[in-house]
């Protein structure tokens, strides 16, 4: 990695939390991806209208992405059983831990909320174990 | 939500998803292998998580600063901001099996919709499995209110009980 990436990244990043920023001073809402979409599932009577329309932000710059720059969002090295594994275990866990790294992660660690540093500690760590594993037992990357 | 501002609501929503797609985008974050670089520190480290989330934190941190100060935010009636609570055996549980198919699959879920939308090869698996997860645990184990109604002007200051 080289600095021109490094500040790519952080440029990138502060887009992040310039876009959960604006949801908090606007909305009043955490900028959480999970639970924005967790509160979907199910949906409660009126609250289902801004978490549709944030996932499809998410969802069309998905789809202009593949289009214009298709270089820029890979596909994972592992296996699609191996993906679909961890798609539930995100699923479950993000539901338990009630946020991810964008509620926990980003939102979380900004408010100091002492909840979201420990989520953050416990899925690095448990994220370092993964990664590192996978590719001892040789799930590609 | 008010009738009466709920397009603007719902403009300001979109945007925010837009931006925040944007942003993973240009961060690299929608590249798994660069989630799995980071994560897999005995490898060949790749950095660039660690400037993600300062550039973030740092831009975050700032705009909370400046919403504890305001009595609701602007298209809203008020913050909904998560309750301040000890971790519990149900956050450190969760954490550890998120960070598990985080490191596995390289993709946490907002990466993952995006690289969904761009039909990047097994995403959409990552995210039918993921909302299907998050379904059952929410169906089995029932859910917890995401976040409570606290006055705004508390914003943060909720005492941990």
């Amino acid at each position: 990695m080289q600095w021109h990436d490094a500040s790519i990244a952080l440029v990138g990043g502060m887009l992040i939390g310039a876009a959960s920023a604006w949801l908090l001073l606007a909305l009043g809402r955490i900028a959480g991806v999970s639970g924005i979409l967790g509160g979907l599932l199910p949906a409660s009577a009126g609250d289902a209208g801004w978490r549709l329309a944030f996932l499809a932000g998410l969802l069309v710059v998905g789809a202009a992405a593949g289009w214009l720059v298709p270089h820029m969002v890979g596909d994972s090295p592992r296996p699609v059983g191996v993906v679909a594994l961890a798609g539930l275990l995100v699923g479950v866990g993000t539901r338990l831990a009630s946020g991810c790294t964008s509620g926990h992660g980003v939102c979380g660690i900004a408010r100091g909320s002492v909840r979201s540093i420990a989520a953050t500690a416990t899925f690095m760590a448990t994220g370092v174990l993964a990664a590192t594993g996978a590719r001892l037992l040789g799930g590609g990357s | 939500m008010r009738a009466a501002s709920r397009k603007l609501q719902l403009t300001a929503a979109f945007v925010a998803g837009g931006l925040f797609g944007i942003g993973l985008l240009l961060s690299g974050m929608t590249m798994p292998h660069k989630v799995i670089g980071f994560l897999d520190v005995a490898g060949r480290w790749d950095p660039t998580l660690a400037f993600v989330m300062a550039g973030a934190l740092a831009v975050y941190a700032l705009a909370y600063r400046l919403a504890v100060r305001r009595p609701a935010p602007w298209l809203g009636e008020r913050f909904d901001v998560p309750a301040r609570r000890r971790p519990d055996g149900r956050l450190w549980l969760g954490a550890a099996i998120f960070g598990l198919g985080w490191g596995l699959a390289g993709y946490c879920p907002g990466p993952g919709i995006v690289a969904a939308g761009s039909l990047a090869g097994d995403a959409a698996w990552f995210v039918a499995s993921m909302i299907a997860g998050s379904f059952l645990t929410a169906k089995l184990l029932g859910t917890r209110p995401a976040t409570t109604a606290a006055p705004s002007r508390a914003l943060g200051r909720e005492p941990v009980p």
